[in-house]
């Protein structure tokens, strides 16, 4: 009973879970409500994992409406290792949530960040479950509504600012899309993305289509963050709570990209618009663009989060390279990608929270010397930031090693050179951290650290950990990876 | 009753020693090793015991002939190291001791490669609180190095061992052999612990920086457990004649030179050794009953030597020959006993020494090993030289030092006693010990030609001593410090990897400067020249975001509708 219902579950505990929060008030109950939530969350999402390896991709009719007329739940390898990186973080960040987020946010407002981290949840999970256009936009306005208010929550009056711009950002990009997917209907009468998928072919070079294409693409490439529409990105996480940092950098971006995927290898699968070179290689373009330009920008940053809200910037162009090679490596390293930087950044961002946690500032000159002072969470730090690097034995080696694979499989060494490049600059900030870490001496020295509660260290030392894990043991993540890149680059969903 | 190691005896009465009361201490330490002596006397050859360990049968008891010869004289060193040192009230260096002595047993009766590794590294870690027991600041250095080289002997023992249970699949220890991998590294790790030359320096850096009772108790264990389990394991391995005779060799000079006379003795140590090697490296019947018979003689009259300097260092506070002199006229009886020491290392007639060094001569001799012969010759006119004339010279007599201690204290004259006994006993009447040596003996010690050939060599070697002395040129005893070889990872080494790292440090600083300088001076030039953070305000207004995805759709847009 509950198997067979587990994908509309999937989405409504959280969905419904997130009011109750409202009810409840109380800051620790609700803390401890939506740790329940998050906790039962993953549960689901490795048994739909589990079933989809197993059985093959499920088919869940809402309420019983056959599809293209309902709304129709579909999850295939690809999706279902999304769900995984998205209730994997909701789950290992709610320990770490209690302690930072009582520091960061005024108490009474407790209960109102919970219920938007619920909404936000739910709203990523229903876009990545979903198989129906609308309902993508449906849930993609829930998670982007609930980022907003989330953001706003930082102490930094800039916070604002940044929920601000984002909204709009966001908004715009929300709009392409639902635009976007208008025009198709228009052309088409069908919201279902399989639908679409088998519909569009046939109705060869129609304007409304071509023209929703555009739309939908710019629209979620916004919500991605791919350059040069990633400036919501770094005020965004540099000011939002520490925990919606985390929560954003390792989920936000990648189910956005994941809508992404969704649409130039499902929708517009048969038309195959990756065969089109001038959108294959401005989408190289941009990407590469993303890489180095992130990388750059990430150079000159005074405050570590800020530095790596750009690092994440270039790993997104990293993905979007992998995605626009169209070939089954390619699109292999893309996807291991969305799930090794979501480890790395939650990770970082970890560290970052638990900085902010311990001596209040993520600022450059504030974290000089504290290698002595805190040497377990700097290792992590540079744990992580080898994992940028993409040094072998973390995870970003692996994705970084099958995107240069791909780039050489289709003869395209400059880019592969491009791609040691923005490594290099990688090295470079990672550096720079390091040198102020452990070789330079603190500037106004912190006579008292917070103790440093176990609950934010055991789950920063899970996403570090695990990038050391699957950085050696690539077989699990490379598998799903690669199944589902084979599974998109065959055509249809 | 069931059989068991007869190690244990001491190693778990080792650890009950310091819960005791200092009286009951004393009579517990020396009923142990007499215990442990009454229970090896009883064991019957052939005996085995075998235990399952993780899946491996371990032979945690095998009696033969070999073992139970260490097995007695190991219990009779045991004792007489406890009577000598029953004085001393230090309950954590006592149950060291015992703890060290009992598990160097409890490795002789180790049948099976697992249970000798364990009881080797027991041996390294117990004995080195008797080197520390001195609680000088260079006794805890020397103790540290010891240690690292007895734990790296164990490393490699249990490499070894591991290679051989995968290339045999068996963990049995019998004779092993240098043919295979494994064999070589097991032969390291015995050659450490043996001593080999140039793996020697662990002997003379650590045996004279020990208390004046844990020298006595180190010189009869470590090694000779190593030479032990070299006859078992490599009996016949020709290489160690070569090795052996090289040990025999080597440190006559050292000790000739060296004016700390517990380091005379412990470079003296050092040759003793190479004639049981030359003779386990011969193999032959009587070669090995000559490497055991003299391993056992040479137990107990290293043990004498080292008591007597020891109750010299304990009344004097010193140990340098150059300081000390005439000290027989008030320590009558310890000169006594160490003349009997030195008359037995030194090989007369009628001292233990004889009866067994002379059957590894022989040995060669029947083999055809004439060369090695003459070196061992060499060698033993070498050792009646230094520790024979040398060592009972500068401590007792020569030029009087003016010092008038008093006479050692009881239990020390007491043990020497029993040991000097012993060297005489073995050197009258050899049968009991030729009796439980490992093959049976036809061999007659006392020929003419034995005698004639021995005694020729220590009054020539005599002579040439006193010729020395009268005409001044013997190398006069000064305060100064041998250079061995140890002085290569001693001082050298440590000094050419500071060098090294502070170079690299150096090296690493600068560089890191010039780099991370490098990157400042682009990021600043890019800033003068392209005004970034101008750049960086303008991309982050929303407006400019609004208006690149503007841009970009149209691009698309255009794309779209224009290649489809």
């Amino acid at each position: 009973m509950i198997a067979q219902h587990l994908p509309i579950l999937q989405v409504v505990l959280p969905l419904l879970a997130a009011p109750i929060c409202m009810f409840i008030r109380h800051p620790r109950v609700v803390w401890m409500w939506a740790f329940v939530t998050a906790w039962l969350c993953l549960p689901m999402s490795v048994g739909l994992l589990l079933k989809v390896l197993e059985q093959g991709t499920i088919v869940y009719n809402l309420g019983g409406w056959a599809a293209p007329w309902g709304i129709e739940y579909r999850i295939d390898i690809l999706n279902s290792f999304v769900l995984i990186i998205v209730s994997m973080i909701g789950a290992i960040v709610l320990p770490f949530a209690r302690r930072s987020v009582e520091r960061e946010i005024p108490q009474k407002r407790i209960y109102l960040f919970y219920t938007m981290l619920l909404l936000c949840l739910a709203g990523l999970l229903g876009m990545t479950i979903t198989g129906d256009a609308f309902n993508l936009f449906v849930f993609l306005e829930i998670s982007s509504l609930s980022t907003y208010v989330l953001i706003s929550f930082g102490k930094d009056r800039r916070a604002l600012t940044a929920a601000y711009r984002y909204l709009i950002v966001g908004t715009i990009g929300a709009t392409f899309y639902i635009i976007g997917v208008g025009l198709l209907y228009m052309a088409t009468g069908s919201l279902n993305i399989a639908d679409l998928a088998v519909l569009i072919p046939n109705i060869g070079g129609n304007r409304t289509v071509q023209s929703g294409m555009a739309f939908l693409i710019i629209g979620l490439a916004l919500k991605a963050a791919l350059f040069p529409m990633h400036m919501w990105l770094p005020n965004a996480y540099t000011y939002a709570p520490s925990v919606v940092s985390i929560f954003l950098s390792a989920t936000a971006t990648k189910v956005a990209v994941y809508a992404f995927i969704r649409v130039v290898f499902s929708i517009f699968g048969d038309v195959n618009i990756l065969e089109i070179l001038p959108v294959r290689n401005m989408l190289m373009v941009l990407a590469i663009a993303a890489m180095v330009i992130g990388s750059a920008a990430a150079l000159y940053q005074t405050d570590v989060r800020r530095l790596f809200a750009y690092s994440s910037i270039a790993q997104i162009g990293y993905i979007i390279l992998g995605i626009s090679f169209d070939s089954v490596t390619g699109v292999t390293a893309g996807v291991v990608h969305l799930f090794n930087h979501a480890l790395m950044k939650g990770g970082l961002f970890m560290v970052l929270g638990l900085l902010a946690y311990q001596i209040g500032s993520t600022k450059i000159q504030d974290i000089a010397g504290l290698g002595e002072r805190m040497p377990l969470t700097m290792a992590a730090l540079v744990i992580g930031g080898l994992g940028l690097i993409g040094m072998p034995l973390t995870a970003g080696f692996i994705s970084k090693w099958y995107l240069i694979q791909a780039a050489i499989d289709i003869g395209l060494w400059p880019i592969a050179f491009i791609i040691v490049l923005s490594s290099i600059l990688t090295v470079v900030y990672v550096w720079r951290i390091v040198e102020v870490i452990y070789f330079h001496r603190p500037v106004n020295p912190i006579n008292d650290i917070d103790r440093a509660p176990i609950s934010m260290v055991a789950p920063m030392w899970i996403l570090i950990g695990a990038t050391i894990f699957f950085g050696i043991n690539t077989n699990a993540t490379l598998e799903i990876a690669g199944a589902a890149a084979k599974a998109l680059l065959a055509g249809g969903v | 009753m069931v059989d068991f190691n007869p190690g244990l005896i001491m190693v778990l009465g080792g650890l009950l020693v310091p819960l005791l009361s200092s009286s009951v201490r004393r009579v517990v330490l020396l009923a142990l090793p007499i215990a442990g002596l009454t229970y090896v006397i009883s064991l019957q050859v052939g005996t085995t015991v075998t235990a399952d360990f993780m899946g491996y049968t371990l032979e945690v008891l095998r009696v033969d002939k070999l073992t139970l010869l260490w097995g007695y004289v190991f219990h009779i060193a045991a004792f007489l190291g406890v009577l000598y040192a029953i004085h001393e009230d230090d309950p954590v260096q006592a149950a060291m001791a015992q703890i060290y002595m009992g598990s160097a047993v409890a490795a002789v009766f180790a049948g099976d490669l697992i249970t000798l590794f364990i009881f080797w590294e027991l041996t390294a870690i117990s004995s080195v609180f008797l080197i520390w027991a001195s609680g000088t600041e260079r006794s805890f250095h020397a103790g540290m190095r010891y240690l690292v080289v007895q734990i790296g002997s164990g490393v490699l023992l249990l490499a070894g061992a591991v290679i051989i249970f995968a290339e045999t699949g068996s963990i049995h220890f019998g004779h092993i052999g240098v043919e295979t991998f494994g064999g070589k590294l097991v032969l390291v790790a015995f050659g450490i612990k043996c001593a080999f030359p140039l793996l020697h320096n662990w002997l003379q850096d650590a045996y004279p920086e020990a208390t004046v009772s844990g020298t006595v108790i180190l010189s009869a264990f470590t090694t000779k457990l190593a030479v032990y389990a070299l006859a078992r394991g490599f009996a016949g391995t020709e290489f160690l004649i070569y090795i052996g005779a090289t040990m025999t060799a080597f440190p006559i000079f050292f000790a000739v030179i060296e004016n700390n006379l517990r380091r005379v003795l412990a470079y003296s140590l050092n040759n003793q050794l190479g004639f049981m090697v030359v003779g386990i490296g011969v193999g032959t019947e009587l070669a090995i009953n000559g490497a055991a018979g003299h391993a056992f003689a040479h137990i107990i009259y290293k043990a004498l030597l080292f008591m007597t300097m020891g109750a010299v260092l304990m009344r004097t506070g010193t140990i340098n020959g150059s300081d000390l002199g005439g000290l027989y006229k008030t320590m009558p009886w310890t000169t006594g006993f160490c003349i009997i020491g030195a008359a037995s290392i030194s090989s007369f007639p009628l001292m233990s020494g004889f009866v067994t060094k002379s059957m590894i001569l022989t040995a060669l001799g029947v083999e055809g090993y004439w060369f090695i012969w003459a070196i061992l010759l060499f060698a033993s006119a070498g050792v009646f030289h230094h520790s024979g004339i040398k060592i009972p010279y500068f401590a007792f007599f020569a030029h009087d030092s003016g010092m008038r201690p008093k006479e050692a204290p009881f239990n020390m004259r007491f043990s020497m006693g029993i040991a000097a006994f012993l060297c005489i006993a073995v050197g009258v009447y050899p049968a009991p010990l030729y009796a439980i040596l490992p093959f049976d003996v036809d061999y007659i010690p006392y020929s003419p030609a034995h005698v004639i050939t021995q005694l020729q060599l220590l009054m020539f070697s005599a002579l040439a001593f006193t010729f020395l002395m009268l005409t001044g040129l013997y190398p006069p005893e000064l305060k100064s410090t041998n250079l061995d070889t140890d002085w290569f990872y001693r001082r050298l080494a440590p000094k050419f990897f500071l060098s090294i790292t502070t170079t690299i440090q150096r090296v690493n600083q600068r560089g890191r400067r010039i780099l991370v300088g490098t990157f400042d001076t682009i990021i600043r030039l890019l800033d003068r020249y392209s005004s970034m953070q101008v750049v960086f305000i303008w991309i982050n207004s929303a407006s400019t975001m609004v208006f690149c995805a503007l841009v970009l759709l149209c691009f698309f847009l255009i794309l779209f509708l224009t290649s489809i």
